[in-house]
């Protein structure tokens, strides 16, 4: 029983963090068609940035950290607004050539970040809490399955209030559904596009962050692994569907999880399975549109 | 010469999928009453009001009010005064009525949403006040016909190009929304592509005939109403009660317009 | 007359490249050595099995318009699948090699099948799942198979002497340039078939194939399958190449170092592919020998971080030709064409 709990626990930690990589790139999917390959990296560098600004307060405390998740989140979210400002808008439309300059950032940033930091993980500093674990009917849960939850809730939150009742979130909701009628309304859509780069780079920069406190390790490569699930777990979600992802990131973290633990470390398999039944059955997606 | 016209089309090709469906298209559309666009099926109606929204890749010029605007992105012609009712209305489904009228409010900038304007829109639809938190994909057809058409009319335009606003209604809404469109058309110019001879005769002032892509045949309304062997000619129908004989199933040419 | 001149254009390079183990030419920039000394063959041939597998990606994504993120599953799986029959059985090469085809048609007629009931950026997102799940499996090393991230040597019992050993690299060679001419004259044939124009048609518009009668879902798994076993097919020449199997064909970088190569020559361009892989081989190799440079170790971290990292320049000079050099070398090369040689008046509309 505290077995079950305690995996659980671990996969809806692991869910919050699929949940912030996944967010912005379904609503990045959703509002733009475009799938965003440098999203990994905008968590990569959140991670690292974020962490380096943390270590000036100091490393291993809750002031450090703090600063570390706005600063991630901040990071995330500028290279995010510019990838999208530089890359993205002068291939307006144009959704394969958009692909392939995020593939291209992707490789090339991949590199750069070895570049500067090496190419090993490095360990980091946790607060002590964050590194000990917490009494649950029996199960030892790590402290910061609590921590990714909460933030993974929090962005939810935020995002589903951010498009409920501001104008901008009016404009991606129905740009979401009708790029093209949005602008014969006279709005400049381009405009609510850099901005679900930034709110999806800030979400990945601060899931960046919150990764090296779970995986106790920074590394170059900590983006593109977490990317590719949230790839798989946009696409059971459904592309474009926010709470689609939410649903998906639980359900696939979780699954892994078990997984790993009753059937014999077959996780990630697991998860790539559950992808071609969600596919076989709804090709659209747990909550997408029928297309 | 442009200063009694509100909008002139010179030339306007358009290519949806690398193929070009609108062939060097010209006409003007005087500054006041309604001037239809005609046509069978899928001869590039909805195309042209694409093209000079630039919603569709496009060449050509188009004037508004005398100023080239063919080189400008779409929400920078409409932020020009061009309301667009589509046809297919093309809510937003998961909107509410009342967010699908803000999202069309262009603001208090020329050509932008008043409190007048306001007014005037919930006074034309006091059915819309009724249902103003209701998803708007939730409406029945007239009623999503009518949203579409207060989108518009929120705002002080100097033109509006409707689509087919009665395509698949039932007869006593065609009627509402024709008389609605009357009450718009007294204030600002209508560009109306439509395929209810009726509406037509009841609306238009000035027709523009196109056919296979090309302008075939513009003058008043009138005169081509009043010579059954031409409409017979240039649209394939009878002119007594065309209305209902007009087909208004979907054609090749506007699924691939729809997106 | 024209494709006369191309055809012995062609034949006169086919039998230069043939003659090269035979020949001294240096190459100074370009290649490491003289053409007959092994380690300038042994890159030369890495060279001819890029371009087999860049040639058999594009047909998947240049003339069908399968954009898949998974192509490397099926290369890994000719790698492996060799390797492993290899070292586990005594079946000679030739049966061994028919068997892992066999197995190659049928994991991706299974993968083929399911994902391309999506279409689209879904479908790039499920080939590379399923290539995902082949990464974690070769590196999971489950019953002691794959090496783990170690990887696995060949075992070379069943294989021909003529084809092991360093002082054996001309006949490696040989047989990278043969697969090759192969890959190329099956792309060719597939292109110039029904199946490969109704692909092309389903790429312009599947609506209107389906329309017409077509049956765009077959013909597309058609191509996804052709493609798949070619890139099955380089993947156990790949293993006798470089007489090992290591787990980094498998991931999903590699594949997208196949799409950056396609688009680097040209989309749907079959000899644009081949510059495209040929070009990123000596690229990847040059640059990688500059980076570990005297030259480069000397210099501030600003320049020195960035020129030691092959794909971060490789990554760029990607973005940089989606960005400006649409079509890639192919489409320019045809510019420049077309600048030479004024195309007749209303011809340019």
């Amino acid at each position: 029983m505290s077995t079950l709990i305690l995996l659980i626990a671990t996969g809806l930690g692991l869910g919050g963090l699929y949940f912030l990589v996944a967010s912005g790139l379904s609503l990045i999917y959703g509002l733009m068609g475009v799938l965003n390959f440098a999203h990994g990296s905008f968590l990569t560098l959140g991670a690292f940035v974020g962490l380096a600004a943390g270590n000036l307060v100091g490393a291993g405390t809750w002031g450090g950290l703090l600063l570390g998740l706005v600063v991630g989140a901040l990071t995330g979210a500028a290279a995010a607004t510019v990838t999208e400002l530089g890359l993205i808008r002068p291939l307006y439309n144009r959704h394969i050539e958009q692909v392939l300059v995020t593939v291209g950032l992707s490789l090339a940033t991949v590199a750069l970040f070895e570049g500067i930091w090496g190419p090993n993980p490095r360990n980091v500093t946790r607060p002590g809490w964050l590194a000990s674990t917490t009494d649950v009917l029996g199960a030892h849960v790590p402290n910061t399955a609590f921590l990714n939850v909460l933030a993974g809730a929090a962005v939810l939150c935020g995002i589903v209030a951010f498009l409920r009742y501001t104008r901008y979130g009016l404009i991606i909701r129905a740009g979401v559904e009708n790029r093209a009628m949005v602008t014969a309304l006279g709005i400049d859509v381009r405009r609510a596009f850099t901005l679900v780069f930034a709110v999806g780079g800030a979400a990945a920069g601060l899931g960046g962050v919150l990764a090296t406190q779970s995986l106790n390790y920074v590394s170059p490569h900590m983006g593109a692994s977490l990317l590719i699930f949230a790839f798989i777990v946009t696409v059971i979600g459904g592309m474009g569907s926010l709470t689609g992802a939410a649903v998906a990131s639980v359900v696939v973290a979780v699954l892994q999880q078990l997984a790993n633990f009753y059937l014999n470390n077959t996780g990630d398999l697991i998860v790539v399975l559950l992808l071609a039944l969600v596919l076989l059955v709804r090709p659209s997606g747990l909550l997408g549109r029928p297309a | 010469m442009s200063g009694s016209n509100v909008l002139e089309v010179r030339g306007l090709s358009a290519r949806i999928a690398g193929q070009e469906v609108v062939h060097d298209v010209s006409f003007e559309v005087p500054a006041s009453g309604v001037t239809a666009v005609l046509g069978r099926n899928g001869v590039g109606k909805t195309s042209t009001l694409r093209a000079i929204l630039g919603l569709v890749e496009r060449s050509g010029e188009v004037l508004l009010d005398g100023v080239r605007v063919d080189g400008e992105r779409t929400d920078r012609i409409v932020r020009r005064g061009v309301s667009y009712v589509p046809e297919d209305r093309e809510v937003f489904a998961g909107l509410t009525v009342a967010e699908n009228l803000r999202l069309a409010e262009r603001g208090t900038t020329a050509h932008g949403t008043t409190p007048e304007r306001r007014g005037l829109v919930d006074a034309l639809f006091p059915d819309l006040v009724k249902r103003a938190g209701q998803r708007a994909g939730t409406l029945s057809g007239g009623q999503q016909q009518m949203v579409s058409l207060a989108r518009a009319l929120l705002n002080d335009n100097r033109i509006l190009l409707v689509d087919e606003p009665t395509k698949g209604l039932a007869p006593r809404i065609v009627t509402e929304v024709a008389e609605t469109l009357a009450t718009a058309a007294l204030t600002v110019p209508v560009l109306l592509v439509e395929q209810n001879l009726q509406v037509v005769e009841r609306l238009a002032e000035r027709v523009v005939v196109i056919d296979a892509g090309r302008v075939v045949h513009t003058g008043p309304a009138r005169e081509l109403l009043d010579d059954p062997e031409l409409v017979q000619r240039l649209l394939g129908v009878s002119a007594g009660g065309a209305g209902d004989e007009v087909s208004t199933s979907s054609t090749s040419e506007e699924v691939e317009a729809g997106r | 007359m024209n494709r006369t001149r191309t055809l012995l254009a062609a034949l006169g390079t086919l039998a230069l490249l043939a003659c090269l183990p035979l020949l001294a030419i240096p190459v100074p920039g370009v290649l490491p050595g003289y053409t007959y000394e092994p380690g300038t063959l042994q890159l030369l041939a890495l060279c001819w099995l890029t371009a087999a597998l860049a040639l058999s990606y594009n047909l998947l994504f240049g003339v069908a318009g399968l954009m898949s993120f998974g192509h490397a599953l099926y290369f890994a799986a000719g790698i492996y699948g060799l390797a492993i029959v290899l070292d586990r059985t005594d079946v000679p090469l030739l049966p061994a090699a028919a068997l892992v085809l066999v197995g190659g048609v049928a994991l991706a007629f299974v993968v083929g099948a399911i994902s391309l009931r999506v279409t689209g950026i879904s479908f790039a997102m499920v080939t590379l799942a399923f290539a995902q799940a082949g990464n974690v499996l070769v590196r999971r090393d489950q019953g002691d198979l794959t090496g783990g991230e170690e990887g696995l040597a060949l075992a070379t019992d069943g294989v021909p002497a003529a084809l092991v050993g360093v002082v054996n690299t001309r006949n490696l060679y040989w047989l990278a340039l043969v697969v090759l001419l192969l890959v190329y004259l099956v792309v060719l044939w597939i292109e110039r078939s029904r199946a490969g124009h109704v692909a092309a048609a389903v790429r312009e518009n599947e609506v209107r194939v389906r329309i017409i009668g077509g049956r765009p879902y077959l013909t597309k798994l058609v191509v996804f399958v052709l493609a798949a076993s070619l890139a099955t097919v380089v993947g156990m020449a790949y293993l006798l190449l470089q007489s090992g199997a290591s787990p980094a064909t498998s991931t999903a970088d590699f594949t997208l170092t196949l799409l950056v190569m396609v688009v680097l020559g040209g989309v749907g361009s079959r000899w644009g592919a081949v510059v495209g892989a040929v070009l990123y081989t000596l690229l990847d190799q040059r640059l990688a020998e500059l980076a570990h440079s005297e030259a480069v170790a000397g210099l501030p971290a600003v320049l020195r971080i960035p020129l030691s990292e092959p794909m971060f320049l490789l990554g760029t000079c990607f973005v940089l030709v989606v960005l400006f050099l649409p079509g890639g070398l192919a489409g320019a090369a045809q510019r420049l064409a077309a600048r030479r040689r004024p195309a007749p008046e209303g011809a340019a509309a």
